[in-house]
């Protein structure tokens, strides 16, 4: 039942992943590598140049750990590029699709044979799902959605927002390896080049039965999630009504595939956006590179979702709306007004030269 | 069927937060607390839960200080039938949480445990999975919407780009977030019956926490912006600045 007792023999648990231990003496710092369909994910290329900053301070070497289907070995390779010394694939034809039991069962059986002083995750969907899980397999706190890692005396400090982003606290483990969550678009894709030797193993099973996967419903229209986007276009109160977001949409369409549609609660909570829009408290938290307000008031539960961002523009007719207060750029004015001018303004731009 | 959800009290979302005197933890003068805005979406669902099987029962459970016994009560209000305070001193380590909860719940008649998704305070978004792990259970985390069928709980989960749908056979973790469950109002005759109903507290079994705040700061200050101008007149120069200055076009 414990679940320390399923990893007291944690290198019997792989093939080939004890191997990977022996060749590679200097091992530091894990990556777990995001996939989705059998391509890596953007997360993956911000973990693994995280991993390798860390790994520079602290003198050694980043494995790469990737689970998923046959053939997800090769994909793998371009981790190299990113700082991946050695990138461990467990490949099986079940797991293509991630779940859950299954996936924290093999990284932490990955994890606990490789002599890992960090362990770092993406503080995605997935990620934040599956951290926690390999964290109590290992025996091990975990801090999440990290924003800063340091190397402080040998270990590692982590800095991460509480408080929905209201204060920041600096944490050190009393255990190793230390599990970090990354919260995404902070870290940048790693460019120290590494070996990035791909070792491909199938993995023995004996998971615990967990749950299943039965049907998957993508959102409605189909473009970028708000949690993965590098731009997003947030609209508010402001715009009156769902029958209104063709002014929001316009802004976004004209910033090309990149962006994202994002919401405030109020909005949600009135029924004109779907709840996977909201940014916020109790929302998704983002760090995109370019966050537009449009008709929001910047509220502290907004904010709380929003404010880690890298450039916020807001719009709001309102001078004294508190998002002037995080918003790098303003403009006082109706939204119905500025945002076709806006979208116009960033259509001719990028006609002009891209 | 029944239900066991774990609650956390929290400073108010609106609450300003100031770093205290010792510079690792807030100042909590004045500070107004509530229970996690995510787990009373939990309360609400295992509520939901018991009312749609026409059976079974809703308990509540918190590790927490003496205080957290004000948040027991918001649940009992809300119509939650038992509650239970583990006492101890919560921190950011979730994994000492998990095990004071798993102590407690590994031999409980507990065979739904629902969570919110993150407590407001940490802002961790680990305790359920990391429960369900130690008590060998699957888990669903980030669920907006569950439906109890026979033998199984069908999960609607949020992730990226969409919603999965994730049948968990019993006994099961789920964790919950917005989007179905708005708690409902405790109710004058609710309150009066929470008085009455059973609220106990004992030790919990707390391990040391082995996650170690240093330091707590208020967020660096964003460079201070400025107002580029008013109405459609002001927006070539914000285009300009968004590539020029910015870099961010
Ligand atoms: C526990 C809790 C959790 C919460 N979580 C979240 C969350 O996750 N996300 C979130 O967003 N909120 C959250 N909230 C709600 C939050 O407090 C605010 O109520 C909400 O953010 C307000 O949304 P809004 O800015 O769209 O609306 P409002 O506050 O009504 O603001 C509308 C703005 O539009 C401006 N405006 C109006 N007309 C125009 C126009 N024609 N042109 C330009 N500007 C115009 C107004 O000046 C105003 O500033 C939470 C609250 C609580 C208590």
């Amino acid at each position: 039942m414990s679940a320390a007792a399923v990893l007291a023999e944690p290198m019997t648990m792989t093939e080939d992943g004890s191997e990977a231990k022996m060749e590679s003496g200097a091992a530091v710092v894990a990556a777990f590598v995001e996939q989705r369909d059998g391509s890596v994910r953007a997360t993956a290329h911000e973990v693994v140049g995280a991993a390798a900053e860390l790994a520079r301070d602290l003198g050694g070497e980043v494995h790469a750990l990737a689970v998923g289907g046959p053939g997800l070995g090769a994909e793998c390779g371009q981790l190299g590029a990113r700082g991946a010394g050695v990138i461990r694939v467990a490949e099986g034809a079940e797991l293509a699709q991630y779940q859950a039991e299954s996936y924290a069962h093999i990284v932490a059986g990955m994890v606990a044979g490789g002599g890992y002083q960090a362990v770092l995750f993406p503080a995605s969907a997935l990620g934040a799902d599956l951290a926690p899980r390999v964290a109590a397999l290992l025996d091990v706190p975990l801090a999440s959605d990290a924003t800063g890692l340091e190397v402080v005396d040998g270990g590692l400090v982590v800095t991460r927002p509480v408080y929905g982003g209201k204060a920041f606290a600096r944490v050190a483990f009393d255990a190793s390896p230390a599990v970090v969550s990354l919260r995404p678009h902070v870290f940048p894709p790693g460019t120290r080049a590494a070996a990035g030797r791909v070792e491909v193993f199938t993995p023995a099973g004996g998971a615990p039965a967990g749950g299943r996967a039965v049907d998957f419903r993508a959102a409605s229209g189909g473009s970028v999630d708000v949690a993965e986007a590098e731009i997003v276009v947030s609209g508010g109160r402001g715009l009156r009504g769902p029958e209104n977001w063709g002014v929001i949409e316009d802004v976004r369409d004209a910033l090309g595939p990149a962006a994202a549609l994002g919401a405030s609660r109020a909005v949600v909570d009135a029924g004109w956006r779907p709840h996977g829009e909201q940014v916020g408290q109790t929302g998704k938290t983002i760090a995109p590179k370019l966050y537009f307000a449009l008709a929001i008031s910047g509220a502290i539960q907004h904010l709380a979702g929003m404010r880690t961002a890298r450039t916020i523009v807001a719009v709001n007719k309102d001078a004294d709306a508190p998002i002037f207060n995080v918003a790098d750029y303003g403009i006082v004015g109706d939204v119905f007004e500025v945002a076709p001018v806006l979208a116009a303004e960033i259509r001719r731009l990028k006609s002009a030269g891209g | 069927m029944n239900v066991t959800v774990c609650i956390r009290r929290v400073p108010d979302t609106e609450t300003r937060i100031r770093v205290g005197e010792d510079g690792v933890s807030i100042d909590t003068s004045g500070v107004k607390y509530i229970v996690s805005p995510y787990d009373e979406f939990a309360v609400e669902a295992g509520l939901r839960v018991t009312e749609g099987l026409g059976a079974g029962q809703v308990t509540v459970v918190t590790v927490g200080d003496a205080g957290a016994t004000e948040s027991l009560k918001n649940s009992l209000a809300m119509g939650v039938h038992r509650a239970l305070l583990l006492e101890g001193e919560v921190t950011m380590d979730g994994l000492a949480t998990a095990k004071a909860l798993a102590a407690e719940l590994a031999e409980a008649d507990a065979p739904l445990i629902l969570l919110g998704v993150k407590a407001a305070d940490d802002d961790q978004q680990q305790v359920g999975p990391m429960l369900a792990t130690l008590l060998g259970r699957p888990c669903a985390t980030a669920v907006t919407r569950l439906e109890v069928r026979d033998g199984h709980v069908r999960c609607h989960r949020e992730v990226e780009g969409g919603t999965e749908l994730v049948d968990l056979p019993l006994p099961c973790v789920v964790t919950i977030t917005k989007g179905t469950y708005e708690p409902r109002y405790a109710t004058l005759k609710g309150i009066m019956a929470a008085r009455r109903k059973p609220l106990e507290r004992r030790p919990a079994e707390l391990p040391a926490a082995r996650l170690r705040v240093l330091g707590l700061q208020p967020p660096a200050p964003r460079p201070p912006g400025r107002i580029v101008g008013e109405g459609v007149e002001a927006v070539p120069e914000l285009v300009r600045l968004l590539r020029e200055e910015a870099g961010a076009l």
